[in-house]
């Protein structure tokens, strides 16, 4: 069974509608979405109503912050984030806002658990940028893998059998063993706002049988994304960061 | 968790009679009904408790293993996690340890071939982009058909896999006879680290103990970061020149100044009369006192050598470049932009090595003329011809080499020669166009579609005839 897992869509149509044809070329047999479906991107209409398409043909899909501050308001959000959602609120149908609400913030997909931000509180958005943090969370779970987002940046970290975490080299491409002697937590890149100076589309492919890991990239018109970013009157820096990956 | 004993069943396999009671695992033959050939089981002696180098070791192991292909390698048929028994079952290599041959000095002709074929088996893995960091004598069996096989991968690294093994230890992982000396300063991603254990297992065949002994302690083991090894000619006066040329480039203790890669390790061993010699080959006794201890003083700070970028970098940095150059008058006409072509490759890639080849076509049946008219030896013709083509490349002498092949399918004996010395490139002519190629084939035709590397054939440019269109006038009216 192959997983193609997506998060941090952040109402990037381009991106996604090219995330999903690589995994379609790719023979993914379902989906999984990481959340953050709005926020920063022109589109948020068409990505929820995409991903609400997946969750109704059988896909996992749990809540992230922006999709939460939908209905919540966003406090604690940077200056650029609060204007996004304050936009985004005005294009989605109350039926859009509901299914982003109704979201869960975690689920469990076979061996691994699925989670926005940190396992270890899932709803304090905590960033797992650190071998400590990535204990934390796998700390909080008995889960052997942890698939997380969140971060807009691809890592890898296991923890060994005397539960020392540590993060690991990853490479784009590579189908990484997730060795069954150890626990694994997987922060998947960003299909609609990278942050690692690569502005490609990332997303990830797990191979439940396989027990492989694979982190792609897939490149996509972050020109004409961009260009609808700074249509719709949103913050400059949104529609910049687009091109550079940063 | 099990541990393993006769008569035991585990995912479909029967272990059998216990083989190999090594210091951290153990080897079983194994039987399962799906598979038909011998097998054997790795299982890690894991101590009672927390074993971590055992275990990351194992780990490695079960990582890499099943990834590699190819004749070098055992295949790998099934991995076992560590919940019930980790193992990992490959197939049974029939044929001996190389280490069993070790401990007393090998013939001339069995050194030159068994090294050129260890450094054969090391290209197929580091092609793969693996170091092993732990080639002894013991971690190589030879099959019966001659091939090398390399076994345990516990210390081995994988150019895009996580390095479980990186920040682990602190102590140098390797076994002391053979480790490197970046490796002892706890360099990990250096291709180039088989390369001087290679020279190391050379040296062994060559004069018959391993060339900084046996030490026991670090500090023993550190020496060789300045103490270099007493010249094996010095030991064996009748080991040629090149042999000791071989061996301690390949010991050289700067990565940079060893082979570059196994490849080109081999290369030498094939062309023996093409070595070219330095001091190195030629020096009977080690260094005097006062070179060593400058060496010592100024290698007592050093903590790394200048790391390659990545295992490919190394790879493609020092390829080699087969030129096929026909010596026949329509040969002859394609020569300047064959050469050309060559020229361009070497400014892109200035440490290629570049060896020409000819082929003398024979019959098939009978016997053939080996002289020509005047007596004189075809083969020393073709040669001298051959070098006169390439001083035209003004390259070092240690760039080129020449060979001239005997066959009566000029295709096959280049397809076969590229192979053999682990080509990356082949660069050669295609004669013009005429209908016997077209329905026989011509040899270029037949190295592209057959050749194990690249294939660049060289045309001069067809001079348009009334069988291509002319572009359509445009209708003005």
């Amino acid at each position: 069974m192959r997983t193609a897992l997506v998060t941090d869509i952040h109402g990037n149509r381009e991106a996604l509608t090219a995330v999903l044809a690589d995994v379609a070329a790719r023979g993914c047999d379902r989906i999984a979405v990481l959340g953050d479906i709005v926020g920063y991107g022109p589109d948020p209409d068409f990505c929820v109503d995409a991903v609400a398409g997946l969750v109704a043909a059988g896909s996992l899909c749990v809540q992230g912050n922006h999709d939460a501050a939908i209905g919540e308001g966003g406090e604690g959000m940077s200056r650029n984030a609060r204007v996004a959602i304050d936009w985004t609120r005005g294009r989605l149908t109350a039926a859009q806002a509901e299914f982003l609400a109704g979201l869960p913030l975690t689920a469990m997909l076979g061996e691994a658990l699925l989670v926005h931000a940190s396992a270890e509180a899932p709803g304090d958005w905590l960033y797992v940028t650190s071998d400590a943090r990535a204990a934390g969370a796998l700390r909080a779970t008995g889960a052997r893998l942890v698939f997380c987002g969140h971060v807009h940046v691809p890592a890898l970290y296991a923890a060994d059998r005397a539960g020392m975490v540590r993060e690991q080299r990853i490479k784009i491409g590579v189908a990484l063993p997730l060795l069954l002697s150890r626990r694994w937590l997987a922060v998947v890149g960003s299909v609609g706002q990278p942050r690692d100076r690569n502005p490609a589309a990332g997303y990830a492919i797990w191979d439940e049988a396989a027990a492989e890991l694979t982190f792609r990239r897939v490149a996509y018109d972050c020109g004409k994304t961009a260009l609808k970013v700074r249509a719709a009157g949103l913050p400059e820096a949104l529609a910049l960061r687009l091109l550079g990956g940063d | 968790m099990r541990r393993p004993y006769s008569g035991m069943e585990i995912d479909g396999f029967t272990l059998g009679e216990r083989l190999h009671q090594g210091g951290f695992a153990t080897i079983w033959a194994v039987t399962h009904a799906l598979h038909r050939t011998a097998l054997v089981m790795k299982v890690p002696t894991i101590l009672d408790g927390y074993d971590g180098p055992t275990i990351v070791g194992f780990e490695v192991e079960q990582m890499i293993m099943p990834r590699l292909t190819g004749v070098h390698v055992p295949k790998v048929c099934g991995v076992g996690g560590f919940d019930d028994m980790p193992y990992i079952v490959m197939e049974a290599v029939a044929g001996g340890a190389l280490v069993e041959r070790f401990g007393q000095p090998w013939t001339l002709s069995d050194l030159v071939e068994t090294a050129a074929r260890m450094a054969g088996a090391v290209h197929d893995l580091h092609v793969q982009g693996v170091a092993h960091l732990d080639l002894k004598p013991g971690n190589i069996l030879q099959r019966a058909t001659g091939e090398m096989v390399l076994i345990d991968f516990g210390l081995a690294r994988h150019d895009d896999l996580p390095d479980l093994l990186a920040e682990e230890f602190t102590i140098p992982m390797g076994t002391y006879p053979y480790i490197a000396p970046e490796q002892f300063l706890r360099q990990r991603d250096d291709l180039r680290s088989d390369i001087f254990a290679l020279g190391a297992m050379i040296y062994e065949m060559a004069v018959g103990h391993a060339p900084f002994g046996v030490p026991e302690t670090l500090k023993g083991a550190r020496r060789r970061l300045w103490r270099d090894p007493v010249p094996p000619r010095s030991i064996r006066p009748d080991l040629p020149e090149w042999v000791q040329e071989v061996i301690l480039r390949a010991l050289e203790v700067d990565p940079s100044r060893r082979y570059q890669t196994a490849a080109q390790l081999l290369f030498d061993l094939q062309h023996p009369g093409q070595v070219v010699l330095t001091a190195r080959g030629r020096k009977l006794r080690a260094d005097e006192v006062w070179v060593v201890w400058r060496r010592w003083w100024r290698m007592r700070r050093v903590h790394r050598f200048a790391p390659p970028v990545s295992h490919g970098e190394v790879m493609e940095r020092a390829p080699i470049l087969l030129v096929a150059v026909d010596l026949s008058p329509d040969g002859e006409a394609l020569a300047p932009r064959l050469m050309l072509w060559v020229r361009r490759m070497l400014s892109l890639q200035p440490d290629s090595r570049i060896a020409v080849v000819n082929v003398i076509k024979s019959a098939v049946l009978g016997l053939d003329q080996t002289t020509d008219d005047a007596g004189e030896n075809l083969h020393v013709v073709r040669l001298v011809a051959l070098r006169a083509w390439g001083a035209g490349l003004d390259l070092a002498e240690a760039q080129l080499t020449f060979s001239v092949l005997e066959s009566s399918d000029p295709a096959a004996a280049i397809i076969d020669h590229a192979a053999q010395m682990r080509a990356d490139h082949i660069l050669m002519g295609a004669r013009g166009h005429s209908t016997t190629r077209r329905y026989l084939g011509s040899v270029s035709a037949h190295v592209v579609a057959e050749a194990a590397c690249s294939v660049t054939v060289i045309r001069n440019p067809a001079i348009p005839n009334s069988a291509i269109r002319e572009p359509a006038v445009a209708d003005t009216r």
